[in-house]
């Protein structure tokens, strides 16, 4: 089985600061990771590999620092690394992220499945998992949780809802987004640091895919970022201590005080 | 400081810290308390391929590597000295087969070990045989192409959780020290039982038991080097593992810093954070400059140890015993920088004084170690 794990390199942290006049993230001082939903694309990835055979290419769009994120990926597991980096990708959008990343996917040529992280840490939009399959016109089963068996044409997965599951069959190649329900990712393991460090990372500029100028970068993203701010933190709650009959007359004064 | 590793060692040491503060740390309390072998850690310390560092490539290892097995030991004694001694416990067990196993035995036995499945155990000390090991009563007597086990070792670090055991026992009585000789016993062997399991000051995560042979008979082909070996594998095996045990002192003495640096730093009295105040700020650089030198003697050590430096008894002795008295000190003196909150158990700093106090105590204790190193200056004075 052939897959194809396409990951993001994110800031570590959830508190991440924004540049007001150019509405972009401050990065200088925050340490890069890999986008944690990402790595559980990862592991479901080499997890199948082992399980099935083949290999396991992991992809990302992003600056030249990226390429740690690659190395990390082979030494959980995954063969090879692509990196898609241009200036003219700056800026894009999920739209133009997704257009890029599927014609360097066409690139890469044949596979079975993509696996994409429900979503990134930094931008949480969801959207460009279901992008790429869209570019791609493959089948996409977002929010899976479970690989319940996989055969050559075919996939069968759980996919988490609200309340329950669902139970999808997919052709095969599909594209799926995982919830952090679906594995445990590993850790690395020494020879697999070492495989990483000496790994040859390919690297895809414009010129390399065969993409439209008009849908790249940020005049081909459709939608613009006009404002991003931080939310104000929400005032401290009150901590109510005492027996538990104590602590519910409490609540029930409180309700009433600021009901009125 | 920087100790100038170079990229293989640097791999070992950011492994073995993610290991020690994604998977060790959240469960050391626990381990603490239950006494339970943990191997659920193993487990991961064995797929990160950790177990490979005391283990020739031939034999499904990475390479035999003082350094990096001091530096995997190191940052995982940073967070639980108990589970960290797990694993160095095994490197101690496996030794003697790397320096003296016949081809035969290495493939037997070191394929396994090196991949986590099973983990080792060194028998040598006795009720009886402690420093003195020369005293050590348990016999191996030949019998065709057998030998016959009979006797009693205790405080054996992954005594019944082990599976493959190298022990010490007297094949000639008569010939004293010279009448030792090594065997690797498995477990399940007819005639090997293991005795209570020691209820523990500190280290609490790992296992310590008694090793019962009654008419143990194993194959002859599982006597190490030649008879009346015993004590020469014994202490070219101390001489590899030692460093290690510093590098666990080290490892807990630099975890008790770390957690007091940060407390003191937390911690706010008079309208400051603690780590404001002159005594407390004098305090912490001791502690600092004393983890420091205990490191520079550590990884000398184990780089001579490494670059085939034929006699290592004197430095290696230096690095456990400082080491292990540093560790003894900066965990006191950080419990006495968490104060009151300190002394009670739901901080985890009690813990760290408790899994120092061993590394005073065991592969020699520090008494034996400053005897080694006034003997081996006292030659080197009549040379």
């Amino acid at each position: 089985m052939n897959i194809i794990v396409c990951i993001k390199q994110v800031p570590e942290t959830t508190d991440v600061r924004i540049n007001p006049e150019t509405n972009t993230l401050i990065r200088e001082g925050v340490k890069s990771i890999i986008n944690p939903f990402d790595a559980y694309a990862i592991e479901e990835g080499v997890r199948l590999k082992e399980r099935f055979g083949g290999k396991v290419t992991v992809v990302t769009m992003g600056p030249p620092q990226a390429d740690a994120a690659l190395r990390e990926a082979i030494s959980l597991g995954a063969d090879e690394g692509v990196l898609v980096c241009d200036r003219a990708f700056a800026g894009s959008d999920t739209w133009a992220t997704s257009y890029t990343l599927s014609g360097a996917i066409k690139k890469i040529g044949a596979f079975d499945l993509i696996i994409c992280g429900k979503q990134a840490s930094d931008g949480d939009t969801a959207q460009v998992g279901p992008g790429i399959s869209t570019h791609l016109n493959i089948p996409q089963v977002t929010y899976v949780k479970k690989v319940e068996d996989a055969s050559e044409k075919s996939m069968r997965v759980e996919r988490l809802m609200e309340e329950g599951y669902e139970v999808i069959e997919t052709p095969l190649p599909a594209l799926l987004t995982v919830v952090k329900e679906i594995n445990e990712p590993r850790l690395p393991s020494l020879k697999g640091m070492m495989k990483s460090k000496s790994a040859k990372i390919t690297v895809w500029g414009q010129k390399d895919l065969n993409l439209d100028p008009q849908n790249i970068g940020l005049c081909g993203s459709p939608t613009q970022v006009v404002k991003i701010f931080t939310p104000p933190q929400r005032s401290g709650g009150q901590m109510l201590t005492g027996e538990a009959t104590e602590i519910a007359e409490k609540l029930v004064s409180a309700i009433k005080d600021a009901l009125l | 400081m920087d100790y100038l590793l170079n990229d293989e060692q640097k791999m070992v040491k950011e492994l073995a810290h993610k290991i020690a503060e994604e998977k060790i740390r959240p469960v050391a309390a626990k381990y603490d308390v239950s006494e339970e072998y943990p191997w659920d850690i193993m487990k991961v310390i064995a797929e990160a391929g950790l177990f490979g560092l005391f283990i020739p490539e031939e034999y499904g290892g990475m390479c035999v590597n003082v350094m990096n097995l001091c530096l995997a030991t190191e940052e995982l004694s940073r967070a639980c000295g108990g589970i960290a001694v797990c694993y160095a416990a095994s490197a101690l067990g496996t030794f003697p087969i790397v320096l003296f196993g016949n081809d035969e035995q290495k493939k037997k036995y070191l394929p396994d070990l090196a991949s986590g499945k099973k983990v080792a155990a060194f028998g040598i000390t006795e009720p009886e045989a402690g420093s003195d090991a020369s005293a050590i009563k348990t016999t191996a007597k030949k019998v065709g192409d057998h030998y016959i086990l009979n006797g009693l070792k205790h405080f054996i670090t992954n005594g019944g959780d082990a599976e493959t055991y190298v022990v010490i026992a007297m094949t000639d009585k008569t010939k004293g020290a010279r009448g030792a000789s090594a065997f690797i016993v498995e477990k399940g062997t007819p005639g090997f039982t293991f005795g209570k399991k020691e209820d523990k000051f500190g280290i609490r995560a790992s296992s310590t038991r008694e090793l019962i042979f009654t008419d143990c008979k194993i194959p002859a082909a599982n006597l190490l080097a030649r008879e009346g070996m015993g004590f020469i594998v014994t202490m070219r095996t101390f001489d590899m593992s030692r460093p290690g045990v510093a590098a666990q002192a080290l490892g807990i003495a630099q975890g008790a810093l770390e957690l007091a640096v940060k407390y003191t730093k937390e911690r706010h009295q008079f309208g400051k954070s603690i780590s404001s105040f002159q005594g407390i700020q004098w305090m912490l650089a001791d502690m600092a400059t004393e983890v420091e030198a205990a490191r520079g003697l550590v990884y000398s050590t184990a780089r001579m140890v490494d670059a085939g430096v034929k006699d290592v008894s004197k430095d290696s002795a230096m690095a456990k015993m400082y080491a292990s008295d540093v560790a003894m000190k900066v965990t006191v003196d950080a419990l006495q920088l968490f104060g009151g909150y300190g002394y009670m158990k739901d901080y985890p700093i009690e813990k760290y004084v408790r899994d120092a106090k061993i590394t005073q105590i065991y592969e020699g204790t520090n008494q034996i170690q400053r005897g080694i190193i006034a003997l081996a200056l006292i030659r080197e004075m009549a040379k």
